[in-house]
């Protein structure tokens, strides 16, 4: 022992393998999603003016406080920078109408974060996604006001009140078969709608994103959408039309693929996706409301541990044949 | 009947074909390499004064010590041997003088018989050694045996065991790993630019006295120089029509035994089975040279080369040492730290063990000393898991670490063994890939204890 260099007590760190990180974290695949999300924002900002930016900003810090209270009030450490409550709220904030009085949408983050995240357990451990959630909360408590659209540039039109030019969604008026959107206004946008549906560009630009980053597997985004098209063109409607209007785009690419609440594994992510799309469709044809993208995806989202468990890979090497000997 | 017969016979014929590319394998991540040492020529470290000779230097049972205190040994000479089934030999690495027989509590928490031996600086090499006679399989396992080799690799498996396997496996296929995925290490690379021959020699040699039909010699591609060199000599020696160089991808775990095997021969090896019951043995790259060495010498496995690095320690090199060697002796001879280490590692930062003190001595499968400062080691406390999925596209036996974690706290046995958990090999995938920093890899030896014991 005396060639131990003296008086310094060496304190070595232990623990288990392994002793090198990719460097991700939890945070920045949020912000990556926030930034995936920037494009459709502005858009909705274009198309709908003041009361968008209102909304998403209200709904966003909404969550957050109401997240920060959550976590002081439960004596948890606390979660809000990891930027999930966040990413929740924009995307509560993309699901609402742009002419909803406020006071809903700060009833909506609320619930969203409160009820559908924390009393689960925080993040990772609500069974549904929390903005859908809240979403389809508001829905149901308030159906009139969470279903008056107005037309985009509404706000340039001098009739500034709260009074707006109200018009239905492309899915209302093809249910009703009265007007059909020319495909181009359906894909840049230019329709009735939730905030942050309307423009599929935005959201395929977004989507892009977070593919490259890798946030996103394409699984779910090809199944969901791939699942639509084809249902639409069996019943022998356009099949396009059905993948661009309503929330189809935002529920596939940021709604459908949160983390917490679809399939870990590649097989059960596409028969999630699968399930989205019929769902959504079954809805669309049969049912009594135009949409179903939400109510779809929460369903399959409460699916998800049957799933998983369903499509479990079987490990490496436990069903081999040897074809030579 | 005749055409299926036929055809089941080409697809023999074809599956022992040598393999142009590598074939697909599951999962993996990509890791900065690091590989720091590789250009640099391995050094010898000057006779340490003193060496602690463990006893457990290998998968198995422990040796039991066959000198004592004030004995006389020299280089080569046999200084503990155990009767068991799954055991090394162990030599001594200098000529000395036997101080003490004492205990060394190993990083697992287990303590350990230990062998200290003082040198005498002479060196003066064991009379008894000379070349084994080697012409059959059960010669090979016997010399392989006495000559107390491990595998080189890491984990430290006697490979005698490896080459003892019975004729109903039909085995045919000898697959040689040189993958070296670990990152910073580069001790199986200078191996190759060192003593390409000798590496070709001994997988020449295991090959023919095993009578296998084929060898493949897998090296990551990151190491063209090596490839390119180990090629030629197959080619000067025309043995290239039963062995080949196969250039594998740079993804980590490449060098693990059941992902070599799948690149290399596209079989896969049965869970809870060994290689033989995919008609392969595998051997570390090192491994053969050293076979090659010792059927020419009979010096038998009392030193090993270590790559040391990190961003801790003043030079990064490889380091050829005696085995027993004080870490604190071979971080001396690299000149000592640029900064206090604050985490210092036995083998690759994915695999390796996280050492409580500088105070320990090297043993066999020892292939890396990795001395991480304050900056490289960071410990950032895991946050919650949130689903992603990432393990499970990582991990490359298909498991699922995401729910496995949340039984293992539930110490659920039967939903333990459902998910297969006896599968993983520890490689580490999971835990470098989770944004949350989970320690899936502890989560997964305890699912391991858990099962082992049923609660």
């Amino acid at each position: 022992m005396e060639n131990n260099t003296p008086n310094t007590p060496q304190m070595l760190s232990v623990s288990s393998s392994p002793h090198r990180h990719s460097g991700e974290n939890t945070a920045y695949i949020m912000q990556d999603v926030l930034i995936a999300l920037v494009p459709a924002a502005l858009m909705s900002v274009v198309y709908f003016g003041w009361r968008a930016a209102m909304l998403i900003v209200l709904c966003t810090a909404t969550c957050v406080l109401t997240e920060y209270v959550c976590r002081r009030v439960m004596k948890r450490h606390q979660t809000i920078s990891d930027f999930s409550a966040a990413v929740t709220g924009v995307l509560l904030a993309f699901n609402l109408p742009p002419t909803l009085n406020p006071v809903f949408a700060v009833l909506g983050s609320v619930f969203a974060i409160a009820v559908v995240k924390q009393m689960f357990g925080g993040i990772g451990m609500n069974f549904v996604n929390p903005a859908l959630a809240a979403r389809i909360f508001l829905l149901i408590s308030f159906p009139s006001q969470m279903s008056s659209w107005s037309l985009p540039f509404f706000y340039l039109s001098g009739n500034a009140s709260t009074d707006v030019v109200s018009t239905a969604t492309p899915l209302a008026q093809m249910a009703s078969g009265s007007v059909t959107t020319p495909m181009i206004d359906l894909f840049i946008g230019l329709h009735g709608g939730c905030l942050g549906e309307t423009c599929a560009l935005a959201l395929l630009i977004g989507g892009m994103y977070l593919l490259l980053r890798k946030v996103i597997t394409p699984h779910i985004p090809l199944a969901f959408i791939g699942t639509v098209a084809v249902i639409a063109l069996i019943a022998g409607q356009n099949p396009i039309t059905h993948v661009l209007s309503g929330g189809v785009m935002l529920g596939a690419i940021f709604m459908a693929t949160d983390y917490t609440t679809c399939p870990v594994n590649k097989t059960g992510r596409v028969v999630y996706g699968i399930g989205c799309g019929i769902l959504t469709m079954t809805i669309r044809l049969f049912g009594s409301l135009p949409e179903g993208v939400s109510y779809s995806i929460v369903l399959m989202n409460i699916l998800t541990p049957h799933i998983e468990t369903l499509t479990q890979s079987s490990p490496f090497g436990s069903e081999v044949q040897r074809s030579g000997k | 009947m005749d055409t299926s017969k036929s055809n089941k016979k080409k697809a023999a014929e074809e599956d022992l074909l040598l393999p142009k590319k590598p074939f697909r394998t599951h999962g993996g991540v990509h890791i900065d390499h690091m590989k720091n040492t590789a250009e640099t020529e391995s050094e010898e470290i000057p006779t340490p004064k003193k060496v602690i000779i463990s006893m457990q230097q290998h998968i198995g049972a422990a040796c039991e010590p066959i000198v004592k205190k004030g004995d006389t040994v020299t280089v080569g000479q046999l200084i503990a041997n155990s009767e068991s089934f799954m055991c090394a030999p162990i030599h001594s690495g200098v000529s000395g003088v036997v101080t003490n027989i004492g205990t060394i509590i190993m990083p697992n928490g287990a303590e350990i018989k230990t062998i200290e031996i003082e040198s005498d600086g002479r060196q003066t090499i064991c009379p008894d050694i000379e070349p084994p006679v080697v012409t059959n399989a059960d010669e090979l396992y016997a010399a392989v045996r006495k000559s107390g080799l491990v595998g080189l690799g890491g984990a430290g498996f006697p490979v005698s065991i490896k080459l003892n396997f019975s004729p109903e496996k039909h085995v045919d296929t000898l697959v040689i790993n040189g993958a070296e995925c670990e990152p910073y290490l580069t001790a199986d690379y200078r191996e190759m630019m060192e003593f390409p021959e000798d590496i070709i020699e001994g997988t020449r040699f295991v090959m023919e006295t095993l009578e296998l039909k084929r060898a493949i010699i897998g090296i990551e591609g990151n190491k063209p120089a090596a490839i390119k060199r180990l090629d030629e000599i197959i080619r000067e020696r025309s043995l290239d029509d039963r062995m080949c160089v196969l250039k594998l991808g740079t993804s980590y775990p490449h060098g693990a035994e059941k992902v070599l095997i799948k690149a290399c021969t596209n079989r896969a090896v049965p869970v809870g089975k060994i290689p033989a019951d995919a008609g392969c043995v595998v051997l570390n790259i090192t491994s053969v040279s050293f076979i090659a060495k010792y059927v020419r010498t009979g010096m038998p496995l009392v030193s090993k080369r270590i790559t040391v690095d990190g961003s801790a320690i003043e030079t990064p090199k490889n380091v050829i040492a005696p085995i027993g060697t004080m870490i604190s002796d071979i971080a001396e001879f690299c000149g000592g730290f640029k900064q206090e280490p604050k985490k210092v590692l036995m083998g690759g930062p994915m695999m390796g063990t996280a050492l409580y003190t500088l105070d320990y001595p090297i043993i066999k499968q020892n292939n890396g000393l990795i001395f991480m400062g304050e900056k490289e080691a960071d410990d950032v406390k895991p946050s919650d898991c949130i689903r992603c999925g990432r393990c499970v596209a990582a991990c490359p036996m298909l498991l699922t670490p995401v729910n496995i974690q949340h039984l293992v706290e539930k110490r659920d046995v039967q939903g333990l063994n459902d998910l297969c958990v006896m599968s993983c090999m520890e490689c580490g995938c999971c835990g470098f890939s989770c944004p949350a920093r989970r320690p899936l890899v502890q989560y997964l030896r305890m699912a391991k204890s858990i099962v082992r014991s049923g609660r």
